[in-house]
């Protein structure tokens, strides 16, 4: 798999550590409820076919990116700068 | 049809004419008791004790494919019992004992061979945590001993014991633990469960739930609608998208797991041996190949397939602790997906639908588990109780903070 950071360009996957579901840089508030909590931390859409993840570029620009990944075919579809995405 | 040295001989002398299939292909009823999605290894058991401990026989499992064709025969087919948490340890302590009478209980050779599981130490913080790990799993009635370096050079001399970075300080030896035929659980369970009058339907797909007034009346399939009392799930790394059609969503997430096969060589390797800390692990099977794989590939897959670099790091990390292996060539590699859940221990529970049941969350140790797992849900299947092995393995411990986190990495499904 090659990754395309849009700082870096096409780089190999080994540049990259995965976090997770995308769903992760949604945080509720300190104070939502223990429902929204166990949602975020634990529940997972899970789908075969697209997926929004997050990747850390720690071999390169250390930038955090918002990878769209089909996960039945390892393609990658978009990649965005997560901070980016989220403003 | 029961099977039996002299039958070996017998069949042999006349040409092998004499074999039947070992199973029926029945076309779906309208109604079932119970059904059970997923002819894999957990689906099969779970038939199979449904009828065996419960007499309920009314039973179909539905399979997409053919019987056994998931990670039930893409495993390493590693059995053990060397955990460390109370609701793991005894439930695993469990299925060993009944990998022990499989093959009477059956009459299938499912070639269990206890030939032993050892874990490698290379530091004294990690013998520590050995000697711990054994003591619960002493305390749960299983076998432990942990050895020195010069015991690890008497059992597996071929290690490599001059490693500057991991040097081997000992480890800890589970004699009972080792390997199994894993196709042949599959079959032998399948035989069992179809000679008592289970419906065994491959080629049948489920397409969706029959769900009215928060009640499973049924699954839509590709063969059809079939009725059912009450249906369970196991179906390994699906258990996200199957689970999804009845409307859940589960703190699961699947990944993909790779291994890799050598050409068959003359038994060199005496049991399993893992390198954990170089992410390694490796066993010889009856035919000669040397089985071995490592971690997951870390991202999300329903590949089936991995990437490069888990398959480089593992041939490293194989190189570094047992050189010899260098000398062999490999044949073939796969990946399975696995149903990576957020402590990494398996789910045996109902789901908030009534008459929904859930076997799932293996993540890559569900071979092991295979009949302690099919005995735990069909006893909640049938009885609507716990049994006494599976007690933790609910599917709301991670709302309520008990969850079984083996490894201490949290809520992390790639790092269990």
């Amino acid at each position: 798999m090659r990754i395309e950071c849009p700082q870096c360009g096409a780089r190999d996957v080994r540049e990259f550590t995965y976090l997770g579901a995308a769903v992760l840089a949604d945080r509720p508030d300190a104070d939502a409820t223990t429902e929204a909590w166990q949602d975020y931390v634990h529940l997972r859409d899970n789908p075969a076919g697209p997926h929004d993840e997050l990747w850390h570029h720690a071999m390169g620009c250390s930038a955090w990116l918002r990878v769209r990944r089909n996960t039945l075919t390892h393609e990658i579809l978009t990649v965005t700068m997560a901070q980016e995405d989220r403003t | 049809m029961g099977y039996s040295g002299f039958k070996v001989f017998w069949e042999g002398l006349r040409g092998n004419t004499g074999w039947k299939p070992v199973w029926r292909d029945p076309a779906p009823k309208p109604h079932y008791d119970v059904i059970i999605i997923g002819g894999g290894g957990h689906g099969l058991t779970t038939a199979y004790y449904l009828a065996k401990n419960h007499g309920i026989t009314n039973v179909a499992v539905l399979e997409r494919g053919y019987l056994g064709g998931g990670n039930v025969g893409r495993n390493t087919t590693i059995v053990r019992a060397n955990y460390l948490l109370p609701g793991n340890s005894e439930f695993y302590s469990h299925s060993l004992k009944l990998w022990e009478g499989m093959e009477q209980e059956l009459n299938y050779n499912t070639m269990m061979s206890q030939r032993g599981v050892l874990n490698l130490a290379h530091s004294d913080g990690q013998m520590d945590a050995f000697a711990r790990r054994g003591n619960q799993m002493l305390i749960q009635g299983d076998d432990a001993e942990l050895l020195d370096a010069d015991g690890v050079r008497a059992h597996a001399p071929f290690l490599n014991f001059k490693s500057q970075r991991f040097p081997i300080r000992g480890g800890l030896l589970h004699r009972r633990g080792g390997t199994a035929r894993h196709d042949a659980v599959a079959w032998g369970y399948a035989r069992g469960a179809d000679r008592m009058g289970v419906d065994l339907i491959q080629n049948c797909e489920v397409t969706g739930f029959r769900i009215e007034n928060g009640k499973v009346r049924g699954v839509e399939t590709s063969r059809g609608y079939i009725g059912a009392g009450k249906v369970g799930m196991a179906v390994a790394g699906r258990t996200g998208q199957v689970a999804a059609m009845a409307g859940l969503r589960l703190p699961i997430e699947s990944h993909v797991l790779q291994a890799f096969v050598s050409e068959g060589l003359k038994p060199i390797i005496p049991g399993v041996v893992t390198f954990g800390m170089g992410h390694f692990y490796i066993s010889q099977s009856d035919k000669g190949g040397l089985v071995f794989g490592g971690d997951l590939d870390f991202y999300n897959s329903y590949a089936a397939r991995g990437n490069l670099p888990m398959l480089e790091h593992v041939m490293e990390a194989g190189m570094a602790m047992v050189p010899m292996i260098g000398n062999a060539r490999m044949l073939r590699g796969w990946g399975g997906i696995m149903d990576m859940s957020m402590d990494g221990s398996p789910i045996i529970d109902r789901t908030p639908i009534d008459g929904l049941f859930l076997n799932g969350g293996w993540c890559y140790g569900g071979f092991k588990a295979t009949p302690g797992s099919g005995w735990c849900f069909a006893h909640l299947l049938a009885t609507g109780e716990y049994h006494k092995a599976a007690t933790r393995f609910r599917l709301n411990r991670f709302e309520t903070g008990h969850v079984l986190d083996e490894e201490g990495t949290g809520a992390r499904p790639n790092k269990h």
